[in-house]
C-alpha cells in the first residue's frame, strides 16, 4: 500500500484514515481547533501556505466538498486552482490516465482529489512527482477522510472525549466512503463502540471485520447511543434492486423524532449532506436541537486547513533545511 | 526429419513407467523412438546435452489470450509462442476471445497460420460455443473442428440462456467436441473487480460472491447430468467450488476442471493496496480457498493448472484498480511456479507434470504428455538447480503486467521440443545475447 505518512511518521499525503496512529488523528483535531479562531477573525487568513499552489482536482462533480477546500486553501494563503473534469461513462478511466500525463507537468505542491473509482486518490499518490501531496476528497466507496475527520471534530466539540462514546451510523454503509473513513477514524481514536444500522443489502459482506457492531433493526442500533449519523441515500439505490422504496426505507431506517426518541437525551444528529429530507431523515430532525449539520460543513473549513498544513510542514522544514 | 539423441537426463514421466531414471531418449519422425536404448539402425543426427537436467514432456496450457487478431498493441501470436516456447510450453489453447471472434473457420485458420509462421509452441485455437459470443446463435461446429478447432468455449462470457447453453452442449456433443465452460454467472460478476468478503468492505471494491462460482457450476452440473457430455470448468477460485466438482466426479459426471496458476499463490490480502496487477478474473479469493485449490491440484478434483495468460499493455493497468483491465501475463512463470509447488513438497514431479502436461492433454484427446515410445516428441528439458529472478528483461512475453516480478525460482528451462524440433534453447539464447 502506497505510504500516506513520510519516515518521521509525519503526514505526506491524506488518503485514509485507516491505520493512521491515534496521536496524528488528535494532532490534526488539536491543529484544526488552533485554526477555528482564525476562521472567526475579521481577517481570516494565516500566512503558511503562502507562494503554495493546490490544485482542486475533481473528476466527479461536488460543490461544498471543493468550496470548503477552496476556502481552506485560501484562508491558508495558497493559490488555488480548479480543475473540473468532465467524465463520461467511456472515458473515465481514459481521462485520469491523460491527466495523469499531465500531473508531473504542472509545478504545484499539493492536488485535491476527487474520483468516482476506489483506490483513484491511491493511485495518484503513488505517480505523483516526489514533492507532490495528494489529499483524497473521496474516491468511489472507499474512503473520504476529511470528512470522517471533520465529523470526529465536531463530535469531539460536543462530547469531548470520544472514549465512552457510542456512535451509530445509519444508512448505505455498502457504497459510503464516509461512512468506511469515520469507522477507521472512530476507532482509531478509541470511541466505546461503533455501530452500523442497515438492511442487509446495504452492508458489505464481512463488515463487522472494520470493527463494528452490526444492526438491522434501527430500534435496536439507536438505544443509548450519544451520536446518530446518517448517510445519503442514493435514488439508483431502487434500481440496482437494492431497496423496494423510498418509503419503506424511511420508515424502516429514517431518522424522525421516534427513532432519535431511544438514543441518549442529549444524543447529536449528523449528516455529510447533502440531506434528502424525508428519504433518509425527517426535517423536524435535521432542522431540530439536536442537529449539528450545518456545524458540520463549517467546521470542514479548519478541519481542512488543518490537513492542508500538516501535509505540507514537513516539506517545508526540509526545504528550509537545505 | 532430424533424428535426435537426448542424452544423460533424467527422465520425468507422468504416465510413471519412465519415471525417475536417467536414460537416453532417441527420436525420429517427430515421436518418441527409443527409451535406454536407440532403435535398432538409429543413426543420430544432433545431440541434445541433457546431463544433470530433468527431461519432461512439453506443458500444454489450457488457456491462454494471445491478442490476436484484434489486439496486437497488447501482444501477438509471435511473441507470445515464442514465449510460451522458451516456458517450456510446447501446446497451448487459444481463447476464442479474439477480435472478430473465433467463430468461424477463417479465423482459426487465420490464427494456425499465423502460429506455424511462428515455428514456435503449437497454438490450438478453441472455437466460440456461440456465434460472437453473444449466447444467442450456434456456431457451426463442425466447421470449426475440420478447421483444427479441439474444443469449444465460452470464452469468459458465460451463455445467458439456460435453454441456449443446453443445446449448445448437445450439439458440441454431437461433434465429439469438449466444452470449456467460464465457472461464474455472469449477473453475479458484473460490475465487481475482486472478492466478496473482508478486504473488498475495506476497500469499498464491489466484490464477486462465492455464489457467482457455485451458481454457475450447478447449473453446468445440471446440465452435464441430464446429458451426459463432457464439461470442462474453466478457473476455479473457490473452496465450495471444487466440492461441487468433487462431488460430481465421484457420482460418475464426465466433468473436469482447472486453475489458474496465479490461484494457487495470491489471496484476497494481495489486493489490498489497491495492486491493479492482482486484478483477475475470477478474482483472488480467500486463504481458505487457496489452501482448498491447492488441495484439489494434489487429489486429482483439478486435472489441470494453466497460465490464464492475457498479456497486457503498460497502461491497461495504469489506472485505479476497478478501471484496471484484469488479467495476469502467465506464460513466463507457469513453470517457475510449478516446480515451486514441488519445492513446497504439495506435489511430486510426475504429478505436477500430470496436471500441466498429461491431464490437460487427455482433457483436449491429444497423445502427448507421456515419455512413452510412440508418442510425440514434445519435451521440456528443465536445469533444476539453476536460480534466477523473474524480472522484466527475463521477460519472454510481450506483456509485463505480472505480479510475480521479483520473485526468486529455482529451475529454469533449457529446452523445448515440439515434436522433435527444438523450438527453444536457451544456450542458443545467450549466445545471441552475448
Amino acid at each position: 500500500m502506497m505510504s500516506q505518512l513520510n519516515p518521521d511518521g509525519s503526514l505526506r499525503h491524506f488518503l485514509t484514515t485507516e491505520g493512521l496512529p491515534r496521536a496524528l488523528l488528535e494532532r490534526i483535531l488539536d491543529t484544526a481547533e488552533s485554526f477555528s479562531g482564525v476562521i472567526d477573525k475579521s481577517v481570516k487568513k494565516v500566512p503558511l501556505l503562502r507562494g503554495r499552489t493546490v490544485i482542486n482536482l475533481f473528476f466527479e462533480s461536488s460543490t461544498r466538498t471543493r468550496t470548503t477546500f477552496e476556502l481552506a486553501a485560501k484562508r491558508l494563503s495558497a493559490d488555488v486552482l480548479n480543475i473540473n473534469v468532465a467524465t463520461s461513462a467511456t472515458s473515465k478511466g481514459e481521462s485520469l490516465l491523460d491527466m495523469l500525463r499531465n500531473l508531473e507537468a504542472m509545478q504545484c505542491d499539493m492536488f485535491v482529489v476527487r474520483h468516482a473509482d476506489s483506490g483513484a486518490a491511491h493511485f495518484i499518490a503513488s505517480h505523483v512527482a516526489p514533492e507532490v501531496r495528494v489529499i483524497n476528497a473521496g474516491d468511489g466507496s472507499h474512503a473520504h477522510p476529511t470528512q470522517a475527520m471533520l465529523d470526529m471534530y465536531t463530535i469531539r466539540r460536543h462530547k469531548g472525549d470520544l472514549e465512552p462514546l457510542r456512535v451509530a451510523i445509519v444508512g448505505d454503509i455498502l457504497h459510503s466512503r464516509v461512512a468506511r473513513s469515520q469507522i477507521h477514524a472512530l476507532n482509531g481514536l478509541g470511541a466505546g463502540e461503533v455501530r452500523v444500522v442497515a438492511p442487509r443489502t446495504l452492508l458489505p459482506r464481512d463488515v463487522e471485520n472494520l470493527g463494528v457492531h452490526v444492526y438491522h433493526d434501527i430500534r435496536q442500533g439507536l438505544r443509548d447511543v450519544d451520536v446518530v449519523i446518517t448517510l445519503r441515500l442514493q435514488k439508483e439505490r431502487m434500481r440496482g434492486a437494492l431497496l423496494p422504496s423510498e418509503q419503506e426505507y424511511f420508515r424502516l431506517y429514517g431518522i424522525n423524532r421516534e427513532h432519535l426518541a431511544l438514543a441518549k437525551p442529549d444524543a447529536i444528529v449528523m449528516h455529510p449532506g447533502p440531506v434528502n429530507r424525508g428519504v433518509e431523515i425527517e426535517s423536524a430532525v435535521a432542522d431540530g436541537p439536536q442537529s449539528v449539520i450545518l456545524q458540520q460543513v463549517t467546521n470542514g473549513i479548519a478541519v481542512r486547513m488543518a490537513i492542508m498544513s500538516m501535509c505540507l510542514e514537513h516539506k517545508a522544514a526540509t526545504e528550509a533545511g537545505t | 526429419m532430424t533424428r535426435l539423441h537426448v542424452h544423460g537426463g533424467q527422465l520425468i514421466d507422468p504416465g510413471g513407467a519412465a519415471a525417475g531414471q536417467v536414460a537416453d531418449l532417441f527420436i525420429a519422425g517427430g515421436e518418441i523412438a527409443g527409451i535406454g536404448q536407440a532403435p535398432d539402425g538409429f543413426q543420430t543426427d544432433r545431440h541434445i546435452d541433457a546431463g544433470g537436467c530433468l527431461v519432461c514432456p512439453g506443458l500444454v496450457d489450457l488457456a491462454v489470450h494471445l491478442r490476436e487478431p484484434g489486439g496486437d498493441h497488447k501482444a501477438s501470436i509471435d511473441s507470445e509462442a515464442r514465449a510460451a516456447a522458451a516456458g517450456g510450453i510446447t501446446r497451448m489453447l487459444a481463447s476464442p476471445a479474439t477480435d472478430p471472434v473465433t467463430d468461424t473457420p477463417a479465423v482459426v485458420e487465420l490464427i494456425t497460420r499465423r502460429a506455424r509462421q511462428t515455428q514456435c509452441t503449437r497454438v490450438m485455437p478453441s472455437g466460440a460455443l456461440t456465434r460472437g459470443l453473444e449466447g444467442e446463435l450456434l456456431t457451426e461446429v463442425a466447421a470449426l473442428k475440420a478447421a483444427g478447432c479441439l474444443a469449444l468455449s465460452d470464452g469468459g462470457r458465460p451463455v445467458h440462456n439456460t435453454l441456449v447453453l443446453r443445446r449448445a452442449l448437445d450439439y458440441a456433443a454431437t461433434c465429439d467436441l469438449p466444452v470449456i465452460l467460464s465457472a461464474f454467472d455472469a449477473d453475479l460478476m458484473a460490475g465487481t473487480s475482486m472478492h466478496e468478503g473482508w478486504v473488498s468492505a475495506r476497500l469499498g471494491l464491489t466484490g464477486s460472491p462465492v455464489a457467482a462460482e457455485t451458481t454457475a457450476i450447478a447449473r453446468g452440473l445440471a446440465l452435464a447430468e441430464d446429458s451426459g457430455s463432457h464439461i470442462h470448468f474453466a478457473r476455479l477460485s473457490s473452496a465450495r467450488g471444487v466440492q461441487m466438482i468433487a462431488r460430481a466426479r465421484a457420482a460418475g459426471l464426465n466433468v473436469t476442471a482447472d486453475v489458474a496458476m496465479h490461484q494457487l499463490f495470491l489471496t484476497e490480502m494481495d489486493v489490498s493496496g489497491f495492486n491493479s496487477l492482482c486484478h483477475v478474473v475470477p478474482p483472488l479469493r480467500g486463504h481458505a480457498d487457496r489452501e482448498a485449490l491447492r488441495q484439489a491440484v494434489r487429489d486429482g478434483t483439478i486435472q489441470a493448472i494453466c497460465s490464464d495468460h492475457q498479456p497486457h499493455e503498460a497502461d491497461a493497468k495504469l489506472a485505479p484498480f476497478v478501471a484496471s483491465e484484469p488479467g495476469i501475463s502467465g506464460l513466463d512463470s507457469l513453470l517457475p511456479l510449478a516446480l515451486r509447488l514441488v519445492d513446497e513438497g504439495l506435489l511430486s514431479l510426475p504429478d505436477m507434470l500430470t496436471r500441466l502436461s498429461r491431464g490437460p492433454a487427455d482433457i483436449l484427446g491429444l497423445s502427448c504428455g507421456r515419455l512413452e515410445i510412440g508418442r510425440p516428441a514434445d519435451l521440456c528439458i528443465i536445469d533444476p538447480d539453476a536460480t534466477w529472478w523473474l524480472r522484466p528483461e527475463t521477460l519472454h512475453s510481450h506483456g509485463e503486467n505480472t505480479p510475480f516480478l521479483g520473485w526468486e525460482f529455482t529451475g529454469r528451462v533449457r529446452h523445448t521440443l515440439l515434436g522433435g524440433r527444438l523450438i527453444h534453447s536457451a544456450e542458443r539464447e545467450s549466445a545471441h545475447a552475448s
